[in-house]
């Protein structure tokens, strides 16, 4: 097991500790809302690859996850005392992240779901276009390298939905709270998100036999 | 819903598809997509898509870095100086 980082809190060297692999996730908690640094740093170690993956999926680009992550282990350093244990931790930890993305990229002055215009001009602003063109299924033939990219290159509003809903599997009704929007926008903005990314994955082949 | 007579046209199903979809209704017996061979082509390649996005997306590791960086923003909150800030 990789050493732990450096003891910095002097609460967590006020009293030796049992081994942190030993003790359970319910331990470690207390223990990281008692002020103990060593039990924070293994909470970060356990849910660190969820929560930059989920950063990662949600922004699109690994400096900005970078920092969503960060921004997340620092709130979740200041609130921790504030977990009550209503739901999973893991949970918990996730609707923070989340709210974290969104917060940030409101500062940044995104609208997260114009979703009114989006549904007035987007891939399913005109239900039957292109649908008829189709000569190629998509059915066992996706890659994930081209999923992921095309999920990258989603308008935000898309990616969030879709990224919340297809890959982290809330419902609509919860991105609706967490998005501040409609459950028929929040189903309208995911079909479309699906459409965009249809018609990208469509595109690849024919791009790739045209140089 | 399931409709027999009077199907709608490519056009109102794929209108009401965000709905239909979003409800969890299953949509392999609609009248629509028993005729329709788009549709039902749109329909499959839709539903392959949030399979695919179920399934094939890594869960990837953050840098080492990341560490460092929120412990040292952690002891800038608390007012910690780093050992090397310490150092004369």
């Amino acid at each position: 097991m990789a050493p732990y980082p450096p003891i910095t809190d002097s609460a967590s060297q006020a009293a030796p500790l049992p081994p942190l692999e030993a003790l359970s996730e319910a331990d470690l908690l207390a223990q990281a809302q008692a002020g103990d640094h060593r039990a924070f740093a293994q909470l970060y170690s356990l849910h660190k690859k969820r929560i930059y993956s989920l950063c990662m999926r949600m922004v699109g680009n690994v400096a900005e996850a970078e920092d969503m992550t960060q921004e997340t282990f620092l709130q979740l350093h200041r609130k921790i005392t504030t977990f009550r244990g209503e739901s999973a931790f893991a949970t918990w930890l996730h609707r923070l992240a989340i709210n974290i993305v969104l917060m940030q990229l409101r500062k940044k002055g995104l609208s997260l779901i114009s979703m009114d215009e989006a549904m007035e001009a987007d891939p399913g602003g005109n239900p039957g276009r292109g649908f008829g063109a189709r000569d190629l299924s998509l059915v066992g033939s996706i890659d994930r390298m081209a999923l992921e990219r095309a999920v990258s290159d989603l308008p935000a509003g898309y990616r969030l939905v879709f990224v919340l809903h297809d890959i982290e599997g809330y419902e609509h009704h919860e991105i609706a709270s967490m998005l501040d929007c409609s459950v028929g926008n929040s189903k309208s903005q995911l079909h479309k998100a699906r459409l965009t990314l249809r018609e990208a994955l469509h595109s690849l082949p024919r791009q790739e036999a045209r140089p | 819903m399931i409709e027999e007579a009077n199907p709608m046209t490519c056009h109102e199903f794929q209108a009401q598809l965000p709905e239909m979809i979003g409800s969890g209704e299953s949509l392999a017996a609609h009248a629509h997509i028993q005729h329709c061979a788009l549709c039902r082509a749109l329909l499959a390649d839709l539903e392959t898509i949030a399979e695919a996005a179920r399934s094939i997306f890594p869960i990837v590791e953050p840098p080492d870095k990341l560490w460092k960086q929120i412990e040292s923003a952690l002891n800038k909150e608390k007012g910690v100086i780093e050992p090397d800030e310490g150092k004369v």
